[in-house]
């Protein structure tokens, strides 16, 4: 830590350079928290740092204000060092009410900033947090830099003259809050305000207030004694090009755009609303002008059902849902592979089984994504494991699923689909084209619709096309003319070559890599989310001395060509996942390999020291 | 290309090399035979013509079809059609479905198919029974039907596929019978020309499991008592001697006898493009043996369809926006430059 007398906001106050900080913004769910962060963080991320986040919400809309279950709260880390995860511990909480204190406060390191809304601490406030005695007033908090801030009472005094009543001029608390926070981070308000304009233009009075909350805000860091200085975080040696921020949904819809137009078709969209996959749907429902067909279907069968005719019709056809609805979708599954069809399903996984935890991530459905339907039915799984990795990994599906006729599971999670971090923004004219070829009238004397190419990929014949009408179906097809056949051989003969497509896929498919050394004592081996979590804890770890090195599986059926040859090389593999022990199981079944998992659901995602404590109690 | 371009199509053209395999005698075959004949008066060519159906005897229909076709899911049939027309607004796309198919397992996406009213035709084989599964009642089998799954007697009670279809908001609604082929040729005919859903109840007999279900419609001494021809404009008369009718009287149909008082002018005149589907509901529940069972096109009116309304928004969007250019749009909102 370096410190400066002058900082970026021109205070008065003495400023310190830090590399970075985990920061949590924590109030009950009508209080804004989201939008905060989410300001937040496109604050840092325009301020050049590396970010990632953690938004975490309750499934109800609104549970009863003021309870511990209506709790939300969303967590940033910024830096100026290349990061991963949204951070362990927290240096700085924001506990806009009793209840949010309650449940974010064993997070806090010690001596970390501790900012409160005293006036949210009364009676009602206390007893719906279940406190006996103010938290404020019993010494409890004395290991902690407490800053005590009459939230409510200076949010109102800021927006006095404009004659709002009293709920409307508390809702812009959040915007205090974040105030108070760019002043202690040295952070511009110009991209707060600019939004200000942007989402309340049309209610010029809840605009102005909003901003006055928010310049009040950061004015009271820079008058307030309780907050003797502040801090200044360099921008992050981030790759030269230009940023944006991407949530994991919004860089899948994008990634979705794109492989359409890589591949010169136009999108389809057939879904059924489902947390925390909505947002994929709300976005692509955006860009009718570019030629996006979004399906609210009745349910998620109808949604799937609808998705095969599209791409049946020849379209860029995807579903997107989660457990449950994937669970749905199950039987048409089997027909898209049995068809031969190309065809996303995407699902963003959330705490199951059942309903289970909607708002809360979770990795527990890779053997469905695997086993979930009936019969021999191989079918590709890809995975993104960071927000801005949705991005390539939509594009790489869509590759492997018209390359080979198939459809293509894609699974991200609750975690990665919210959570956001800086995306590079690539050209669209650099991005490798994906062709598609669609057999003509003129190919009518030699086609068939289960004659197969080098890849046992068979013809994608659309209707309308003349000479080329055929029937598909579900009933097991005669190899190459595709007629229904009974035959017993036959059967056999299509299962083994629907299977060898699909494993086929592993020769198309990079080889996998390692970060860390070549062999050694410890190879973690992890896929989809926990990507930051296991790469902080293996750096960290090998900063160490230790010899353990990690590969992060985007693929996982069919497995990189590699994957026994590679794990071979280390003497332990540890396989952490946010499931009872899933990828584990088949890797062994698999490799033979005898891999040790680390295992929890708990509706969060790994902290960085529970696997570096588990590499380190392997290795001890 | 102008019709009369066109090759000239018959029958045969439709037909595919496959081996029908549906039982003798069959009413299926009665159905698939006159697709065949109407399919070439229609214009259009057989590439642009899709089937696609769920599972069950009735099913099968698209394999016998040389058209394109998919035999889907048990009762999912609507929702490929949809994806495909949304898609591909200019194929003609025929749903081929069962009264298990079509009401038991897939009657959530029946119902949303007709309510959407998207440029589809749906043609329900109605046998009163499943077929393909060898014999068990089905939603439409009626109160105390005798069957492998109900030994002493259904006591599921049956639906009314075109009471549902008008529950729907369905704007064309038609019925007939499989013996009964030129009049079946003409619904077909008048469904496939009709722009919106058209959801087509065809009586079918399955000589196998529910044999004669629809007798007293189709043999030659009872029909013309037990049905009645819905003709727009015209009053409803039916009998052997065309001596009877049906009338209103206060909010229920009451079927009396012409003459005796009673004028031509007194009886219910069928109105298909009644904006409001109350006459169209009240004759979907006329039943045999209360009354004759109407055949025919109970309504057939113009609704916004969803393929139209969706591809409209396309368009819009394209006028007020301009085409999408992906650049400008990864490079839209706050964005921040990393130089080296
Ligand atoms: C998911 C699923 N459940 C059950 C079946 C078994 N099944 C096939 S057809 C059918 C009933 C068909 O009845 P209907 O739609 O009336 O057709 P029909 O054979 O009478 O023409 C059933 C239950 C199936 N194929 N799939
Ligand atoms: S079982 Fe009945 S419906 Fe099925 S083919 Fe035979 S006769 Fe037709
Ligand atoms: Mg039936």
């Amino acid at each position: 830590m370096s410190t400066t007398t002058e900082g970026t906001s021109g205070s008065a106050k003495q400023v310190f350079t830090i590399e970075g900080a985990t920061v949590r913004l924590a109030g009950d769910s009508g209080d804004g928290m989201q939008l905060a962060g989410m300001q937040f963080t496109n604050t840092s991320a325009l301020a050049g740092n590396d970010i990632a986040t953690f938004p975490d919400y309750p499934a109800e809309i609104r549970a009863p204000r003021g309870t511990l279950a209506g709790v939300s709260g969303f967590q940033l880390h910024f830096s100026s060092d290349d990061i991963f995860t949204p951070g362990d511990k927290l240096n700085a909480l924001v506990a806009m009410n009793p209840a949010a204190l309650k449940t974010n406060l064993a997070d806090l390191e010690p001596n970390g900033i501790l900012i409160v809304n005293v006036d949210a601490f009364d009676k009602k406030g206390l007893s719906l947090a279940h406190y006996e005695k103010n938290p404020l007033e019993t010494g409890e908090l004395d290991g902690y830099n407490l800053i005590k801030v009459n939230m409510t009472t200076l949010t109102r005094g800021a927006v006095k003259d404009l004659g709002l009543n009293v709920r409307v001029a508390d809702r812009c608390r959040n915007f205090f809050a974040m105030g108070l926070l760019y002043w202690l981070y040295g952070r511009s308000t110009d991209v707060t305000l600019r939004f200000i304009d942007a989402k309340f233009g049309a209610k010029p009075d809840v605009a102005e207030a909003n901003r006055r909350t928010l310049l009040a805000g950061r004015n009271y860091g820079e008058t307030t004694e309780a907050l003797p200085s502040s801090y200044h975080i360099d921008p992050a040696k981030l790759t030269p090009g230009t940023y944006r921020n991407m949530t994991g949904n919004q860089a899948l819809a994008w990634g979705f755009m794109a492989a359409a137009e890589c591949s010169g078709k136009e999108l389809f969209l057939g879904s059924y609303p489902i947390t925390p996959a909505s947002d994929i749907l709300h976005e692509l429902s955006k860009f009718k002008n570019f030629g996006v067909r979004t399906f609210q279907a009745e349910d998620e069968i109808a949604a799937i059902t609808s998705v095969i005719g599209a791409a049946f019709g020849g379209a860029m056809a995807i579903t997107t849902s989660s457990g449950p609805g994937i669970a749905l979708k199950g039987e048409a599954m089997g027909l898209a592979m049995i068809l031969e069809l190309p065809l996303l399903i995407i699902n963003v996984q959330r705490g199951g089984p059942s309903t289970g935890l909607p708002t809360k991530t979770e990795q527990s459905d890779l053997l469905q994504a695997m086993f979930g339907r009936n019969g021999e039915c191989p079918i590709p799984i890809v995975s993104a494991c960071s927000p801005a990795d949705c991005f390539d990994t939509a594009i790489e599906a869509w590759r492997i699923a018209v390359r080979f006729m198939t459809p293509v599971v894609v699974l991200s999670d609750g975690y990665i689909a919210n959570g956001a971090e800086p995306w590079r923004i690539p050209d669209i004219d650099d991005l490798p084209k994906i062709k598609i070829t669609h057999p003509t009238g003129d190919d009518a004397d030699t086609f068939h619709p289960y004659s197969r190419d080098e890849h046992l990929a068979r013809p994608w014949a659309i209707p309308g096309t003349p000479g080329l009408m055929h029937r598909i179906g579900g009933l097991e097809k005669q190899d190459i003319t595709g007629d229904v056949c009974y035959d017993p051989d036959n059967h056999q003969h299509m299962t083994d070559l629907r299977a060898k497509k699909v494993a086929n896929i592993a020769d198309d498919i990079p080889l996998q890599d390692v970060n860390g050394p070549e062999k050694g004592d410890l190879l973690v081996l992890g896929w989809g989310g926990t990507f930051g979590a296991c790469t902080t804890a293996v750096e960290r770890c090998r900063a160490e001395g230790l010899s353990v090195a990690h590969a992060h599986l985007r693929y996982l059926n069919p497995f990189p060509a590699n994957l026994a040859e590679l794990m071979g090389r280390y003497k332990k593999v540890l396989i952490p996942e946010l499931n009872m022990g899933q990828l584990r199981f088949l890797i062994r079944a698999t490799f033979l390999v005898d891999a040790a998992g680390l295992n929890k659901v708990k509706g969060k995602p790994f902290a960085v020291s529970e696997i570096a404590d588990e590499i380190k109690r392997l290795l001890a | 290309m102008s019709i009369e371009s066109l090759p000239i199509l018959t029958s045969a053209d439709f037909a595919s090399d496959q081996d029908i395999r549906w039982c003798p005698g069959c009413g299926d075959y009665s159905i698939l035979a006159q697709m065949k004949k109407v399919l070439p008066t229609l214009g259009i060519p057989r590439e642009k013509t899709v089937f696609i159906s769920g599972i069950g005897c009735s099913s099968r229909f698209p394999y016998y079809m040389n058209t394109y076709g998919m035999h889907s899911i048990h009762g999912r049939a609507p929702g490929f059609a949809t994806g495909l027309k949304i898609t591909n607004p200019d194929l003609s796309v025929w749903v081929i479905t069962g009264d298990g198919d079509g009401l038991s397992i897939g009657g959530n996406h029946l119902m949303h198919a007709i309510r959407r009213n998207l440029d589809l035709n749906i043609i329900l084989f109605n046998n009163r029974i499943y077929g393909l599964t060898k014999g068990q009642y089905s939603p439409t089998s009626p109160l105390g039907k005798i069957t492998k799954s109900s030994p002493m007697g259904s006591i599921d009670n049956p639906l009314h596929p075109l009471s549902i279809a008008i529950g729907c908001e369905g704007a064309f609604v038609a019925r007939s019978i499989d013996m009964n082929i030129k009049h079946l040729g003409q619904m077909l005919k008048r469904a496939a020309e009709h722009r919106g859903t058209s959801f087509v109840e065809v009586y079918q007999n399955c000589n196998v499991f529910n044999d004669g279900a629809y007798s007293w419609a189709t043999d030659r001494e009872s029909k013309a008592d037990a049905t009645i021809i819905l003709e727009h404009g015209k009053p409803l008369i039916f009998g052997k001697d065309r001596n009877k009718g049906i009338r209103l009287n206060g909010m229920e149909p009451e079927v009396v006898e012409l003459g005796k008082g009673v004028t031509e002018d007194d009886l219910l005149f069928h109105d298909e493009k009644s904006p409001e589907p109350s006459l169209a509901y009240l004759l979907s529940r006329m039943r045999h043996p209360e009354f004759p069972e109407p055949i025919g096109v109970f309504r057939a009116v113009d609704h916004p369809r969803y393929d139209d309304e969706l591809n409209r928004q396309v368009e819009i969007a394209r006028e007020k926006q301009g085409q999408g250019d992906l650049n400008k749009l990864f490079h839209s909102g706050e964005t921040w430059s990393v130089s080296s």
